[in-house]
């Protein structure tokens, strides 16, 4: 059924979020450490689990693949809740620096990626809907 | 009539995000097709209608929730809100490579601390050159060029100014706005075409829905890899700004 997929992502994302609670108090931080990175990981062991041994059937992939296919319009509909009037009117040593850092920041990722030796690799990718979705 | 259509719209908010959100999508992907022959990709169009759409919003209401704050549209607010965010995150897991998260993992956690230190310093050295000389205050701007999260969180903790509070927040907003907007046209430039790229990506912008929206619109396959690190960098920035970062600018300084 479609909401057993959901449901394993549901499991996943509040695990996650709750460890990462936990992680934010042991460090004194007032804020969520990594809970959503500790759901992914959880997500990707326990679904190639599930597939290996058979035990999670196509409509079940098609509740998780929903909402993997669903993450553009969530994301179009999160830049259109964004404060960008206040973004812009900021004044100039916040629009400067805001600029300068992610500048600066991709400079970076080629030198903190190191070379590249082959192509990317990707799993899969027909399991992840429409190529350019 | 008008009222009652409204008022249909305002009590239906969250399905009426899917239809404005729909309709978003398919103005961009008609865009991309007709007007750059799908040079520029669907995904980046519509990010940038959805900030345009934010700022009308945010002019029309002088709120500060973009177009989430017109009532009749505040079910956007709800689908775009970091609840479902996460969890649309969350499953652009499914499909990702564990190996390559494995592979990438050391690289990653490096790049987390360089991010987080880096945007620090940057924010550190503007606010040092417009006048900003005390260290809370300092530190405070350093933490918004971190993420507009940590900025507040900081300049609460050290008791910063409303106004620094503000500018932190400003610079943050801006870096997310930023790299939302401009990832899919540096990406092959940087080498942004394979996991372990995107897991550093993530872990140097830090910026959440800046990344997530950035790579969504570069290619969707890398979303999970640059999110799962992107994640750990407002925790880590909220741990390190108030705390090492605010004793070393204070010692300096």
């Amino acid at each position: 059924m479609v909401i057993y997929g959901v449901a394993i992502l549901a499991g996943c994302f509040l695990v996650g979020t709750i460890v990462g609670e936990l992680i934010g108090d042991l460090m004194g931080v007032d804020s969520n450490v990594g809970g959503v990175g500790i759901a992914m990981l959880l997500l990707i062991i326990i679904v190639d689990k599930l597939v290996k041994s058979g035990k999670i059937s196509k409509p079940s992939l098609d509740g998780l693949s929903f909402w993997n296919q669903m993450y553009i319009p969530v994301v179009v509909a999160m830049a259109a809740s964004q404060n960008v009037l206040g973004a812009l009117t900021g004044g100039p040593l916040a629009i400067i620096a805001g600029i300068t850092v992610v500048v600066v920041s991709w400079a970076f990722v080629p030198i903190l990626s190191g070379k590249q030796k082959e192509e990317p690799a990707f799993r899969n990718p027909a399991i992840r809907g429409e190529a350019d979705a | 009539m008008l009222d009652m259509i409204k008022g249909v719209f305002t009590d239906n908010g969250f399905v009426t995000a899917f239809l404005v959100i729909g309709l978003t999508m398919w103005l961009a992907y008609f865009i991309s097709n007709k007007l750059t022959k799908g040079k520029i990709h669907g995904s980046a169009i519509a990010i940038v209608l959805g900030l345009l759409l934010a700022y009308i919003g945010g002019v029309v209401t002088e709120g500060s929730k973009g177009l989430a704050d017109i009532s009749f549209l505040a079910g956007i607010g709800f689908l775009g809100g970091s609840m479902l965010r996460d969890f649309a995150i969350v499953a652009t897991s499914f499909g990702a490579n564990f190996d390559e998260i494995k592979k990438a993992g050391f690289r990653g956690v490096i790049s987390l601390f360089f991010g987080v230190i880096l945007s620090f310093v940057v924010g550190v050295i503007f606010a040092y050159l417009f006048g900003y000389k005390d260290a809370v205050s300092m530190t405070t701007i350093g933490a918004g060029t971190v993420t507009y999260i940590v900025g507040p969180v900081t300049g609460a903790t050290l008791g910063a100014s409303s106004e620094v509070i503000a500018i932190s927040i400003a610079a943050g907003l801006i870096k997310s706005v930023l790299v939302m907007v401009g990832t899919p046209f540096v990406a092959k430039y940087i080498g942004l075409n394979n996991p372990m790229s995107a897991m550093v990506y993530g872990g140097l912008m830090g910026t959440t829905s800046g990344v997530a929206g950035g790579l969504a619109a570069t290619d969707p396959k890398l979303v999970p890899y640059g999110a799962v690190t992107a994640t750990f960098y407002t925790g880590l920035g909220c741990l390190l700004a108030p705390t090492v970062l605010f004793l070393i600018t204070n010692a300096i300084f």
